[in-house]
């Protein structure tokens, strides 16, 4: 399950957003945590994750500060990105919490 | 003991046990991936608990980056004789090695996730030290 609002290609100021259903049976740990901010980490878009609607935010290029998050299997994770690659950042980002991480 | 293949900040990972020394860079492998220079040492020179200078200069050699390397590295002595290691490094060397403060697995895992981006040594650093914050 995925929603995206805002969404405005090509637009950088605003901000993108979208939500995803953490499936993966261990949630947003360790290993997840270190994808997440790999593929983060290719795009120069600002990217932010929380799990609610209104934050608060966290730099989901930072893999502490992602696995601080402590987001358990079945929790929503909304994303905010910012930049001018932010809609393909968007995509991957929530394209790699659909497919569990690749765990499942 | 060591596998090195691009231009990414390598990672070396320095503890007083052998075991631990392997199983954290086998963490760091399967976690991360092998994007990353990263090489381990452990145990004094007859094989006990304990660090040697040797050994961290083996080790750095091994991850060596044109980035430079992160050493992470667990208690008191594997903190100064990485310290000595480094002053022994020729002096080109020595300013693109930093010894981390961050605890040696995590802090392992953490710097080599943001070398796998291609993050400088600064950012790889203050990354794995983000644990401390």
């Amino acid at each position: 399950m995925h929603d995206a609002h805002a969404s405005r290609p090509g637009e950088t100021a605003v901000p993108l957003t979208a939500s995803a259903v953490l499936v993966n049976k261990v949630g947003l740990h360790a290993r997840p945590s270190v994808k997440l901010t790999q593929c983060a980490k290719g795009f120069t878009a600002k990217i932010e994750l929380a799990l609610s609607a209104d934050g608060p935010w966290t730099d989901a290029k930072s893999p502490v500060k992602v696995m601080r998050v402590k987001a358990p299997q079945g929790a929503t994770l909304h994303f905010r990105v910012t930049g001018s690659d932010g809609k393909a950042a968007l995509a991957a980002v929530l394209a790699l919490v659909h497919d569990g991480f690749g765990e499942a | 003991m060591n596998s090195s293949n691009s231009c990414n900040v390598g990672i070396v990972i320095v503890s007083h046990s052998r075991k631990i020394a392997e199983g954290a860079a086998d963490m760091v492998r399967q976690m991360v991936g092998s994007a990353v220079p990263l090489a381990w040492t452990g145990g004094d020179i007859d094989g006990g608990l304990g660090t040697n200078v040797a050994g961290i200069l083996e080790a750095i050699e091994a991850a060596w980056s044109p980035a430079g390397v992160a050493v992470l590295v667990d208690l008191g002595g594997a903190e100064t004789n990485s310290e000595m290691a480094v002053e022994m490094l020729p002096e080109d060397r020595r300013a693109r090695v930093v010894v981390c403060n961050a605890p040696v697995v995590e802090g392992a895992v953490i710097a080599a996730t943001e070398s796998s981006g291609g993050s400088p040594l600064a950012a790889v650093k203050r990354s794995a030290e983000e644990f401390y914050a």
